[in-house]
C-alpha cells in the first residue's frame, strides 16, 4: 500500500490464536485508523469473537503481532490495554447484574482518578434512557438497555478504538436501529470502532471499511460500500 | 417433561419471590418475640451464641460471594486464629508432655493483663488479636497463592475448590493439635461477675461487647462493600470475574484484600469465641454448620444478613434447648439450613438469580 | 510420559514394601506375627475399598456430592449390630432389635451364616432407605450446598445415636457383634477366614458394578454427569437417574458398614467423625482416581497403607516429642496429600480403566460400543 495515511491506531498482523489444541485463527491481519468504524463480518465459527479477545488479551496469540498507537500490546493483559486507550464490549455477560446502573459505569472508570463527573455526563447524555433509572440493579433493564449500559461502560475511559462483539445480538430490530444509531454517534465523536457482527448488512451500512472471515482466515477486505454490493459477499454472508 | 412440573416449577418461584421472604421475616419476628418474652434468659444467650456466630457467617459471607466459593476451612482457621492470640498472649505450645513456654508472651506487657473496666481482659488482648488477624491474613494469602489460584486459573469446578477446603480445614485441625495438643485452653483464669440487667437479664461484660464488636463489624464490612469503591470492585468481581477484568479492575488486589480482610475477620471471630467458651481444635469443624446455615439464611455475600441470619441461628439453637435434648444444637441449624435451601436459597437479603 | 506411567505402579510398590517389611522388622523376623498383621491390614483396605467403591458411585458415575458418607457408614453399621447380636440384657448397654438369638435356628448351623447375611441386607436397606428420604429435599441443591447439607445429616445421625440412648447404645459402644462363620474357628485363626469372606465380597461387588456401569441404565448415569442438560434434552429424567445413583452408593455403603462391624466387634458414635468416616474416604478416592473403580481399590490401599505405615513408625524410637503427636502428623499427612494430588495428580493414581475391564467389555459388547469407553472423568469435573 502506497497511500500516505499515517500509521494505523490499531494494527493486527498475521494472528494465531485458538483453545486447547485446536488454533483458530490462522494468521489474521485488520488495521483501524483513527476515527474509522471497521466491520467484521463471516459466518459462524469464522473466529471473529476469538479475534476480539486475541487483540484485547483474553487469549493468547499464538503467533502475529497486535500493536495500538505504534507500541507492541500482543498479550498484554486487559486492565494494561484499558490504561492505553482500549475498550472491549462483550457479547453476552456484559453488565454487572447486582449493582445499579450508576455503580456498573463507575466500575467502567475504575482505572481512572479524575474527570469521572463529565465522562458520566457523556454517556447520560448518550444514552437518556439510563439517565432516569441511574439507582436501579443492571439485572433489570430489558436487553437493549442493557447493551446501551455495556456500551456506557466502556466509554467511561474515553477509549481510542472501542471493541464490539456483535452489539445487536439478540435485539429487536427497533433497538438494533438504535444501537447502530448510537454506535455511529460515537464513532462521529471521535472514537474508532472496531465490531464484529452477525448481521452483515447493518454493520457494513455503518461502517467505512469491513474485512470478510472465514474459517480463521482474511477472505475479503475493502470499503464497506463495495463489500455490500460485491455479489460473492452477498450470496455467503449477507444471507444471514 | 410434563407441564404439570413445569407449572409446579413455575408456582415454586413465585412462592418464592412474594410469600417465602415475607414469611420468613414473619417467621423470624415470631421467634424473637416469643423467645423474649417467654425463654428470656436462654434468648439472651442465644443473642450472645448468635454474636459470635454472626463474627464467623460475616467473613464467611464475604469469601463466598466475592470469590464465590464456601470456604470450608472458616472454621478451623477460625481455631486457628484463637490459639495464634492464645500462643501471643501466653507463649505457651505442648512440649514433650507437658506445656513448653518460650517464655515471653504479651501478657507481660505492663498492666497488660488489667482488666479493662468490667472485662475480664487487658489491652494485651487487643494487641493479641490484631496480631492474630495479620498472621491470618497472611495465612490466607497464602493458601490463596499455593492452592486456590492455580485451581482457578485452571478453572476448577466448585467441587475441587470444596474438596481442596476440606483437605485443609482437617489438615489446619491437625496442625492445631499437633501445636497445642488436644486439651481445651482459656485466656484467662478468675470468676467474671456477671451484671443484672433489667427484665431479668443476666450479663457478663465480655459477652456486651461481643455483641457490640459483631455489630460493629457488620457495620464496617456492609460499608466497605456498599459505599467504597474497592468494595464496588469486590461486587462486581463476584457478579463477574471476566467482565471485571475487562473493565480494567485490578482483580488480583480485590482477591487479596478480600483475603486480607476475610482472614483478619476469622482471627477476630475465634478470640472472641475462645474468650466466652474454652478453645479446642475440634471446635473447628463442628462450627461449620451454624456458619453455613447463617450465612446462607441471611444470603451470601450480604453482611447484614449473615448478623440477622446468625442471631437467628443463636437464638433457635439456644432457645430449642427448653424443648429438646441440648445434644440436638446442631440439628437445629441443620433444619434451618435445609429449610432456607428449599423454600428461599438466597435467603433474606440475597439477589434473585 | 513413560515416568508417569510408572508413578502408579512405584507408589503402590513402596507402600507394599513397607507396610511388609516394616512390622516384619520390628517384631524380629516373625512370619506368623507379620502375616497376622497383613491380614488384619488386608482386611481393613477391603472393607474401606467398598466405601471408596460406593462413593464413586455417587460422585465419580453420578455426580452427587456426598460429604456424610459417615451418615450411611453408621447406619449399616449400627443395623447390623442390632440384627446380628442377641437381645440387649439391659445392664449397661441399652438397645433395640437383638435378633441374632431368632436368627439362629439349629438347622444347618443357620447362626453362623443366616444372621449375618440377613445383617448386611438390613443394613443395606436401612442405608437405602435413608438416602431415599434425604433425596428429595438434598439432590437439586448445587454442589457445595449439598456438601453442608450431607455434612449436616451425618451429624445429625450422631447426635440421634447419642440422645437416643435405648436406640442403639447412646455414648456406650455396642460390643460384642459376631463374626460370620467364628464358631468354626479358633480366636486366633478367624481373620483369615474373614479375609477371605471380605475378598469375596469385594469382588462380587466390583464384578456387579463394572457389570452395572456399562448397562444402559450406568450409560446414562456417565452421560449424566459428563453434561446434566444434554441428557435432559433426551428426554431422560435426570432427578431419577441421579437418586437411583446416589441410593445404590447409600446401599453398598450401608453394607459395607456391617461388614465392618463383624470385622471390628464394636462400634460406637466416635467410630463415625467426619475424618474418619467420610473424610478418608474421600481421600481414597482422589489418590486412587475418581470415575474409575480400579482406582477406589488402589486408593484405599495406598492410603490405609500410609496410615498404617506412618502408626508403625511410632513402634520406633522417635524423639519424645514426635511420639506424642504421630496421631496429629498422621491426619496432617492426609490432609495436605488430598490437597497435592488435587493440585498435582487431579486425575489420581489410576486415570484409565484397567484390563479386567476391557475383558468385561469384550464379553458385554452392544451396537453402540463400538467406540471405546470414555476417559474416566477426573475429580471435580475438570
Amino acid at each position: 500500500m502506497t497511500d500516505a495515511r499515517p500509521a494505523p491506531v490499531l494494527e493486527v498482523l498475521d494472528i494465531v490464536a485458538g483453545y486447547g489444541e485446536v488454533d483458530i485463527l490462522h494468521g489474521v491481519s485488520i488495521t483501524v485508523q483513527a476515527g474509522e468504524m471497521v466491520a467484521i463480518i463471516g459466518p459462524n465459527g469464522a473466529g471473529k469473537s476469538t479475534l476480539l479477545r486475541t487483540i484485547f488479551g483474553l487469549l493468547d496469540a499464538r503467533g502475529g503481532q497486535v500493536s495500538l498507537k505504534g507500541e507492541d500490546i500482543t498479550n498484554r493483559p486487559p486492565d494494561d490495554l484499558v490504561l492505553r486507550g482500549l475498550s472491549y464490549v462483550p457479547q453476552v455477560d456484559n453488565v454487572f447484574p447486582s449493582l445499579t446502573i450508576l455503580e456498573n459505569l463507575e466500575m467502567g472508570a475504575f482505572v481512572r482518578k479524575d474527570g469521572l463527573a463529565e465522562r458520566l455526563e457523556r454517556v447520560f447524555s448518550l444514552f437518556p434512557d439510563l439517565t432516569d433509572r441511574r439507582g436501579e440493579k443492571a439485572g433489570k433493564l430489558s436487553g437493549g438497555q442493557r447493551q446501551m449500559l455495556a456500551l456506557g461502560r466502556a466509554l467511561m475511559l474515553d477509549p481510542d478504538i472501542l471493541l464490539l462483539d456483535e452489539p445487536s445480538a439478540s435485539l429487536s430490530p427497533k433497538m438494533v436501529e438504535l444501537i447502530f444509531d448510537r454506535i455511529n454517534l460515537i464513532n462521529s465523536e471521535g472514537t474508532g470502532i472496531l465490531l464484529v457482527e452477525q448481521n452483515a448488512h447493518e454493520a457494513l451500512s455503518a461502517s467505512n471499511r469491513g474485512y470478510v472471515l472465514a474459517m480463521g482466515e482474511n477472505r475479503l477486505e475493502g470499503e464497506a460500500k463495495s463489500l455490500l454490493d460485491n455479489e460473492e459477499v452477498g450470496k455467503l454472508y449477507l444471507g444471514t | 417433561m410434563s407441564t404439570y412440573a413445569d407449572r409446579l416449577r413455575g408456582n415454586i418461584r413465585v412462592f418464592n419471590e412474594f410469600v417465602a421472604g415475607p414469611g420468613l421475616w414473619v417467621l423470624i419476628t415470631l421467634l424473637f418475640t416469643y423467645a423474649a418474652l417467654f425463654e428470656t434468659q436462654l434468648f439472651v444467650i442465644g443473642l450472645i451464641v448468635g454474636s459470635v456466630l454472626a463474627l464467623g457467617s460475616i467473613g464467611l459471607t464475604l469469601i463466598y460471594g466475592v470469590m464465590r466459593f464456601g470456604n470450608f476451612a472458616h472454621g478451623d482457621l477460625m481455631m486457628m486464629g484463637a490459639y495464634v492470640t492464645f500462643f501471643l498472649l501466653n507463649g505457651t505450645i505442648l512440649g514433650q508432655r507437658r506445656d513448653a513456654n518460650i517464655g515471653v508472651g504479651l501478657n507481660d506487657l505492663p498492666a497488660g493483663t488489667e482488666r479493662l473496666g468490667d472485662l475480664t481482659f487487658g489491652y494485651s488482648f487487643l494487641i493479641g488479636v490484631a496480631l492474630s488477624a495479620v498472621v491470618l491474613a497472611i495465612v490466607c494469602l497464602g493458601l490463596d497463592r499455593l492452592v486456590y489460584r492455580p485451581l482457578r486459573q485452571r478453572g476448577s469446578s466448585i467441587v475441587t475448590f470444596a474438596i481442596a477446603s476440606l483437605g485443609i480445614a482437617f489438615s489446619v485441625r491437625a496442625l492445631l493439635l499437633i501445636i497445642w495438643g488436644p486439651d481445651p485452653r482459656t485466656y484467662v483464669s478468675g470468676i467474671h461477675k456477671a451484671q443484672h440487667y433489667p427484665f431479668d437479664v443476666v450479663l457478663k461484660t465480655d459477652q456486651v461487647f461481643i455483641m457490640v464488636v459483631a455489630v460493629v463489624m457488620t457495620a464496617l464490612v456492609y460499608l466497605l462493600l456498599f459505599r467504597t469503591k474497592l468494595g464496588k470492585a469486590m461486587r462486581a468481581y463476584s457478579d463477574n470475574p471476566d467482565l471485571a477484568l475487562v473493565s480494567g479492575i485490578n482483580t488480583d488486589r480485590v482477591i487479596f484484600w478480600t483475603w486480607v480482610i476475610g482472614g483478619s475477620l476469622m482471627a477476630i471471630a475465634g478470640s472472641l469465641l475462645a474468650l466466652q467458651a474454652n478453645l479446642k481444635p475440634e471446635l473447628g469443624f463442628q462450627l461449620l454448620l451454624p456458619l453455613f446455615a447463617g450465612a446462607i439464611l441471611g444470603g451470601l455475600g450480604k453482611p447484614q444478613g449473615a448478623l440477622i441470619g446468625a442471631l437467628v441461628v443463636g437464638v433457635a439453637q439456644e432457645v430449642s434447648v427448653a424443648y429438646i435434648s441440648a445434644g440436638y444444637k446442631p440439628a437445629v441449624s441443620f433444619m434451618i439450613l435445609i429449610l432456607i435451601l428449599l423454600i428461599r436459597p438466597r435467603g433474606l437479603f440475597g439477589d434473585a438469580n | 510420559m513413560r515416568a508417569e506411567r510408572m508413578i502408579t505402579p512405584i507408589v503402590l510398590f513402596v507402600v507394599a514394601f513397607l507396610v511388609t517389611a516394616i512390622p516384619f522388622e520390628r517384631s524380629g523376623g516373625n512370619f506368623a506375627g507379620t502375616a497376622s498383621f497383613l491380614t488384619t491390614f488386608l482386611t481393613t483396605v477391603g472393607i474401606y475399598a467398598i466405601f471408596t467403591l460406593a462413593l464413586n458411585i455417587q460422585w465419580g458415575y453420578t455426580g452427587v456430592f456426598n460429604f456424610g458418607v459417615a451418615a450411611f457408614f453408621l447406619v449399616g453399621a449400627y443395623t447390623a449390630a442390632i440384627v446380628t447380636k442377641d437381645p440387649a440384657s439391659g445392664e449397661f448397654v441399652q438397645y433395640v432389635g437383638g435378633f441374632g438369638e431368632f436368627l439362629s435356628p439349629d438347622f444347618l448351623d443357620a447362626g453362623e451364616w443366616l444372621p449375618f447375611i440377613v445383617g448386611v441386607g438390613a443394613a443395606g436397606m436401612a442405608s437405602g432407605i435413608l438416602a431415599l428420604l434425604l433425596s428429595v429435599p438434598t439432590l437439586r441443591l448445587r454442589e457445595d450446598y449439598l456438601a453442608i447439607a450431607t455434612i449436616g445429616v451425618a451429624e445429625l445421625m450422631r447426635r440421634i445415636v447419642i440422645e437416643e440412648k435405648s436406640l442403639v447404645g447412646g455414648t456406650n459402644a455396642m460390643v460384642g457383634i459376631p463374626g460370620p462363620l467364628d464358631g468354626y474357628f479358633d480366636p486366633g485363626d478367624w481373620k483369615y477366614a474373614f479375609l477371605v469372606m471380605v475378598i469375596v465380597f469385594l469382588g462380587l461387588l466390583l464384578f456387579a458394578v463394572e457389570r452395572g456401569i456399562r448397562s444402559p441404565w450406568g450409560r446414562v448415569l456417565r452421560a449424566l454427569k459428563e453434561d446434566e442438560t444434554v441428557t435432559a434434552a433426551s428426554g431422560k429424567d435426570v432427578f431419577a437417574f441421579r437418586m437411583q445413583g446416589f441410593v445404590l452408593g447409600a446401599i453398598i455403603m450401608g453394607m459395607g458398614g456391617a461388614v465392618f462391624g463383624y470385622g471390628r466387634g464394636s462400634v460406637g458414635p466416635e467410630t463415625f467423625d467426619h475424618f474418619f468416616a467420610t473424610f478418608l474416604f474421600w481421600a481414597m478416592l482422589i489418590v486412587g482416581g475418581s470415575g474409575n473403580n480400579w482406582g477406589a481399590i488402589v486408593g484405599a490401599f495406598v492410603v490405609w497403607g500410609v496410615w498404617t505405615i506412618s502408626l508403625q513408625l511410632n513402634g520406633y524410637d522417635l524423639p519424645g516429642v514426635l511420639q506424642v503427636r504421630i496421631f496429629f502428623i498422621r491426619d496432617l499427612l492426609i490432609g495436605m496429600t488430598i490437597v497435592l494430588f488435587l493440585l498435582l495428580r487431579p486425575q489420581g493414581l489410576v486415570p484409565e480403566q484397567r484390563r479386567v475391564s476391557s475383558w468385561l467389555d469384550r464379553r458385554v459388547r452392544t451396537p453402540s460400543d463400538a467406540r471405546p469407553p470414555p476417559e474416566a472423568g477426573a475429580a471435580g469435573g475438570e
